[in-house]
């Protein structure tokens, strides 16, 4: 097999994707300007970070609800440890600590428990959401020190520090998928658990450690961020799990488990995140975007099954 | 006799290649026609046809004596013809009236249930086919025989004339083929004709009239049962001579590799169980459907941990939890049914072939594609698996090449006991000789192999020593050169106690 059949489903996105760009290059050319393009890339990064934990998730055949969740606890976890004084790495380890551990109450519960992610996590996205309206009361993190908006670098080249910064977990996550064991192992388990089972891999160990994994990158995601700007919101995640999941199913990783590639979730980000101020260079009501997204999805999904009737 | 079903040159073609060419094919009522033929000689297609799942390219189909054009799964049921495959297919949650129900009742969602005329003609059909199963138990907690004779009481009150048997007997024990064999004697009775699939030849002259052989997609020929035997028949499929159909090699045993000694799992309803196999013997592990023999494989590989007894390997007491543990103390398990859980469909030969060794194909963790090539490019040489690259997805070779596949990935774990769950279940003849020669080969080179299967030639023609179970537990064992199939089914129905040689 070539590479081109290998990884047909990512092209036929990919190519999609460029069919679009092409069309708002004639229709819509002010979505060029540098300026637009940066503001779309930096704010896409977190969204691609926490999809990277997305993904692994599906592969394994289970999902994540609560993601939006983990990701406004973890924006809110950043600035109040920023605010504390804490070193800049410290407070970065801090929310993905808190990521992590979250991710693993959703992970014990489904892995060690054998509860249905679906419910889980769907427990856990209302659970951790209402925590956080508890203790917040709707309010922003403010009066963080000037250190930590951009990473302390300024936006000129802070942007370009969160771009590097999920790109380079991008290429880890990439290479480490097809490259490691343990990738290996996600497949498998998301393919056939009892066969992985069989083969001495442990299937709960793996889903245990990508709820793990889930949960860190939707910290990281969070932390990217919050440092855009000056206060954090509590409520930046919500809505998160459809523009995540939407990305990864999108992007051609089947929701039932053991096939799929992070590249797919990577043309899957920039295409549903192109929606937006694609809509509103094209001087489209801007309300349509969620409809857009959830119509590009059902075309998605539907190409897939007629592709396999095909065979 | 009256003919029910006729075919006449049918042809078939799939995206060009020939399935079927000019195959003729003649059902009388009351008669038991097996069909034979190694996978892919066309058999499936030819069903296919016959229930209108696929039209043919040519020919004519007549069924009592009546031309049908433009058959269809729909328009072949009403002409009475049904077929029950290898794997029931019955909805498991629900009860075994209300399976019978689907499909004889009449349509229409505002159709009030008549649940007494269910359940009464659940009753009269299984009464029919003497099967003591009662009409309100959900199918999930019956047995496969059971749910097997479920779907031919379904088939009957489909007024099913026609009846098709895809390999109805391949995870069947011994006194389940009877009971089968006693059912289908009783609809004979009755005038029903039957279409026989089976790979397992030497049960055809017990119950079939007549033999039809299929070679790649052509019809070798039909022949009256009583004039046939078995080397006919293996001829007839293969169209050359088995050399032998067990190769069972001597080889010298070595010392003791593992040994159980009262191993228990009430989880598993498995106790006292006793024995040990050697290096380069083949052990055969028989007895009933049910007897636990499967059981004691999972529980030695980890599935299901023991909780009484213990487990020696090389003379050393061992713990096996998991099956991780297992793998590390080089036991290797292929399940019964390859399709569940033997190797995984959508990956690769390649990397199902090292899917249980990952540690040796990689360096901390990262894995070295090159020597994995080289190990699944040795593994299909070495087996013989039929296989267009070693990057084709495994859920496109034939059953014993999946089955191939399924070893190679043990054997390139170098396991020093490996155990298979009726390995040749459902593989054809060739494939079938040479997954056996292949076995003699591993134990020839110092394999201790425990080897399960439900064929009473097959545990005969390879094992070393025969180890029979009965209710959970050791019945007996046999050396090679004592074993008859009497004495195995002696042991195995729990007629005789504790005999023959020390397990």
């Amino acid at each position: 097999m070539n590479a081109v059949a290998k990884y047909r489903r990512e092209l036929s996105v990919a190519l999609a994707y460029a069919l679009f760009l092409l069309l708002l290059a004639v229709a819509a050319p002010r979505f060029y300007k540098p300026e637009q393009l940066r503001s779309f890339i930096v704010s896409n990064s977190s969204v691609l970070v926490a999809a990277i934990g997305m993904t692994l998730v599906i592969l394994c055949r289970q999902i994540d609800l609560s993601v939006g969740s983990q990701f406004s606890i973890c924006g809110v976890v950043a600035g109040l440890l920023a605010k504390t004084g804490l070193p800049l790495p410290v407070v970065g380890l801090g929310t993905l600590l808190v990521g992590g551990g979250l991710g693993a109450i959703n992970g014990a519960l489904i892995a060690f428990l054998g509860l249905p992610s679906i419910v889980v996590t769907l427990a856990t996205l209302v659970i951790l959401r209402e925590s956080l309206r508890y203790a917040r009361e709707g309010s922003f993190v403010r009066d963080i020190p000037q250190g930590f908006q951009w990473f302390g670098a300024g936006q000129g080249s802070g942007q370009w520090l969160v771009v590097a910064v999920a790109l380079v977990v991008f290429l880890i996550f990439l290479w480490s998928l097809r490259n490691l064991s343990a990738g290996r192992s996600v497949y498998a388990t998301g393919s056939d658990p009892e066969a992985a089972r069989l083969v001495g891999i442990r299937p709960r160990r793996v889903v245990f450690l990508v709820f793990v994994a889930m949960g860190a990158l939707a910290g990281l995601g969070a932390l990217l961020n919050a440092v855009r700007f000056a206060d954090v919101d509590p409520n930046s995640g919500v809505g998160l799990e459809m523009q995540v999941i939407a990305a990864v199913v999108v992007g051609g990783t089947a929701i039932s488990g053991g096939r799929g590639t992070l590249f797919g979730t990577l043309v899957g980000v920039a295409l549903l995140g192109s929606i937006g101020p694609a809509l509103v260079f094209l001087g489209t009501q801007p309300q349509w975007e969620k409809a857009i997204q959830g119509t590009i999805i059902l075309l998605a999904v539907a190409s897939d099954a007629l592709g396999r009737e095909g065979k | 006799m009256s003919t029910l079903l006729k075919l006449n040159g049918i042809h078939k073609a799939f995206a060009g290649v020939q399935a079927l060419r000019g195959v003729s094919f003649e059902l009388e009522a009351g008669e038991v026609h097996a069909l034979v033929g190694e996978n892919g000689a066309g058999k499936s297609t030819l069903i296919k046809v016959i229930t209108g799942a696929h039209a043919p390219d040519q020919g004519t189909i007549e069924v009592q004596g009546n031309p049908i054009i433009d058959n269809d799964p729909v328009r072949a049921r009403n002409l009475g013809i049904a077929a029950i495959y290898q794997q029931p297919a019955l909805f498991p949650e629900l009860t075994v009236a209300e399976n019978i129900a689907l499909g004889l009742e009449p349509g229409g969602a505002w159709r009030r249930i008549r649940w007494g005329e269910r359940r009464a003609r659940a009753e009269r059909l299984l009464a029919r086919i003497g099967a003591n199963i009662h009409p309100e138990t959900e199918v999930r907690r019956l047995t496969m025989p059971e749910q097997q004779l479920v779907e031919i009481a379904r088939a009957l009150g489909a007024d099913a004339r026609i009846l098709i048997m895809d390999e109805p007997s391949a995870s069947l024990g011994d006194q389940e083929v009877d009971n089968l064999f006693r059912v289908i004697r009783e609809l004979k009775a009755q005038g029903v004709g039957i279409i026989y699939i089976s790979h397992r030849l030497e049960e055809l002259p017990r119950i079939a009239d007549r033999v039809t052989a299929l070679r790649d997609g052509t019809l070798v020929g039909t022949q009256a049962m009583s004039e046939v035997n078995r080397g006919d028949l293996i001829r007839m499929m293969v169209g050359r001579e088995l050399s032998a159909v067990f190769p069972k090699t001597v080889v010298e045993r070595g010392d003791v590799v593992l040994e159980v000694r009262g191993l228990g799992c009430r989880a598993s309803g498995v106790h006292e169980v006793d024995f040990n196999v050697r290096a380069g013997e083949i052990l055969g592990l028989a007895g009933l459907v049910g007897a636990g023999r499967t059981e004691v494989s999972r529980v030695l590989f980890g599935l299901t941990p023991a909780d009484a007894g213990e487990i020696l390997l090389r003379g050393e007491r061992v713990t096996i939890d998991t099956t991780a543990r297992a793998v590390e103390l080089g036991i290797a398990y292929v399940p019964e049914d390859r399709r569940h859980h033997g190797v995984i469909l959508e990956m690769s030969v390649a990397t199902n072939t090292t899917l249980a060794t990952l540690g040796a194909i990689s360096r901390a963790g990262l894995l070295d594609f090159r020597r994995e090539r080289a190990v699944a490019a040795d593994f299909v040489q070495r087996l013989g698996v039929k296989t267009a690259t070693i990057d084709t997805p495994v859920g496109n070779l034939s059953g014993g090449n999946q089955q191939k596949v399924a070893l190679a990935r043990w054997l390139a774990a170098e396991p020093a006991v490996l155990i298979l769950d009726e390995p040749t279940q459902g593989v054809d003849v060739g494939a079938k000789a040479e997954i056996h020669r292949l076995m003699g080969d591993l134990a020839a080179r110092g394999l201790a192999i425990i080897m399960i299967s439900s064929e009473l030639p097959e545990i005969l023609g390879m094992s070393d020593r025969i180890v029979v179970m009965h209710a959970g537990t050791v019945a007996g064992a046999l050396d090679r050169e004592g074993a008859t199939q009497e004495a195995i089914l002696e042991l195995a129905l729990g007629h005789r106690a504790m005999s023959g040689v020390p397990a």
